[in-house]
């Protein structure tokens, strides 16, 4: 139970700390409505809302980046690394937990973006948002991982996106196949998938990322 | 900041096959390996003459997959059992990948040219599979060139190098999902019965290719531990 315990204080410190500074969730949630803008000029007028579905996540997948550059900011700056590393707790405690935090800024992110991306675009289904819903345990699991690595090299915020969009290739492709596509029931399939794996895959090296 | 692995720049005690008997092999394999694509294996009903690229693309694929492979597996061994040289052989086994990768892509797209008149094809998976690779590979290079030399490294690159095996077989499966919305028409590559001198010609093109990378390999991976060990050597007499 301590587990839960550690994880459920770190992520509180996120959360936390979040609320007090708010660095983050502004800034994510400006980016996603002005990415909306852009997108609108970029669509000439005939284009299909399929464009415009498939543009969504563009957008979001975007304003995650944002999200998980922030996300190790602060333990960079107030080299709170080697304290948590010191820290009696598992390691993956600390992956888990800076994952739920930015799971949480990304949803309350598409809690404000999708309502405007219907306003602006076009309607959204159960499916897509049961698709956002995967894709998101996906994003911020493997991109809190790779936010890690990143925030340790020198070209911190420069590799970020260069090891992550690599990686979330394969979320856009279940995203948006689960938008357009009639039957979507694999592509959530597939999603689910992603996220399981990936999943056990950081919680087994996150350890490995911060101790040497 | 140069990490433990530069002083344990000596070749393992294993028996190894020397390097020229490698390259030897790997410069008969090939000439082999040309003569029989180019001379004995028969024309292609369908594609004619253009259709032997196949012999070298699927080979040069296959062996960069198990470059890869290889790479991941020297890094779960650094991971798990902490062996010093394992770090230096991940990384010179994904940097073959990289290049074996690069020629997949580049023979493949003179095959689309020829075959479909593009020189790229979104619809070929196995093309759009190493795009992916190539690009998160290159990223792994990012990485590995922005991190001072020394253990945390060596556990980066290792983490991200289990996570490029994980994402082929993934991203393997998202493409072939993605032609269902992306390119309905999906192409069927070969009628034909795959037997006599074609199998030939492909196994021998195969193991002509294998025997390249690994030779390859080892003379990079020698080049790199005399460097190591020269680094060692100017520290400690400087």
């Amino acid at each position: 139970m301590s587990y839960v315990a550690d994880v459920r204080a770190l992520a509180r410190k996120d959360l936390l700390l979040e609320l007090r500074a708010r660095d983050t969730l502004p800034a994510m949630l400006l980016f996603v409505v002005a990415v909306f803008v852009v997108f609108h000029f970029s669509l000439p007028d005939r284009s299909s809302d399929l464009a415009a579905g498939g543009l969504l996540w563009v957008a979001v997948l975007f304003t995650a980046l944002l999200g998980l550059g922030r996300a190790f900011v602060p333990e960079r700056e107030q080299r709170l690394f080697d304290g948590l590393v010191l820290a009696p707790c598992d390691r993956s405690a600390i992956w888990l937990a800076k994952s739920l935090a930015t799971l949480t800024f990304l949803a309350v992110a598409e809690v404000v973006a999708l309502p405007i991306f219907a306003l602006f675009f076009h309607g959204i289904d159960g499916v897509t948002v049961a698709a956002f819903v995967l894709a998101d345990i996906g994003i911020c699991t493997v991109g809190t991982l790779v936010g890690a690595m990143a925030v340790v090299t020198r070209a911190r915020d420069l590799l970020l996106p260069l090891l992550f969009l690599p990686l979330a290739i394969p979320i856009l492709i279940g995203g948006v196949g689960a938008t357009v596509v009639g039957s979507p029931g694999r592509y959530l399939l597939f999603l689910a998938l992603y996220d399981a794996l990936f999943a056990v895959l950081c919680w087994a090296s996150f350890e490995y990322i911060v101790t040497e | 900041m140069s990490g433990p692995h530069g002083t344990m720049a000596g070749v393992g005690r294993t028996y190894r096959i020397p390097l020229p008997a490698l390259a030897a092999a790997s410069l008969v394999l090939v000439t082999t390996a040309l003569a029989l694509v180019f001379f004995v294996a028969p024309n292609d009903a369908d594609q004619g003459f253009s259709q032997r690229i196949f012999y070298v693309h699927v080979s040069i694929a296959f062996t960069a997959y198990l470059c890869f492979g290889l790479g991941a597996w020297k890094a779960l061994l650094h991971l798990w059992k902490r062996e010093p040289a394992a770090d230096l052989e991940s990384y010179v086994a994904i940097h073959q990948g990289v290049i074996f990768g690069a020629l997949v892509l580049v023979t493949g797209s003179i095959w689309a040219r020829i075959s479909w008149g593009h020189w790229w094809l979104w619809s070929e998976n196995q093309l759009v599979l190493f795009l992916v690779l190539f690009l998160f590979y290159a990223a792994y290079f990012m990485l590995r060139f922005s991190i001072d030399a020394g253990p945390q490294r060596a556990n980066l690159c290792a983490v991200y190098a289990l996570f490029g095996v994980v994402l082929i077989p993934v991203s393997f499966l998202a493409i072939r999902l993605a032609q269902r919305f992306i390119h309905p028409v999906v192409f069927t590559r070969h009628g034909a019965a795959f037997g006599g001198w074609i199998m030939v010609a492909y196994l021998v093109s195969q193991a002509a290719m294998l025997v390249l990378a690994y030779t390859l390999y080892r003379v990079e991976l020698s080049g790199k531990r005399l460097d190591a060990r020269i680094r060692d050597l100017r520290r400690v007499y400087a």
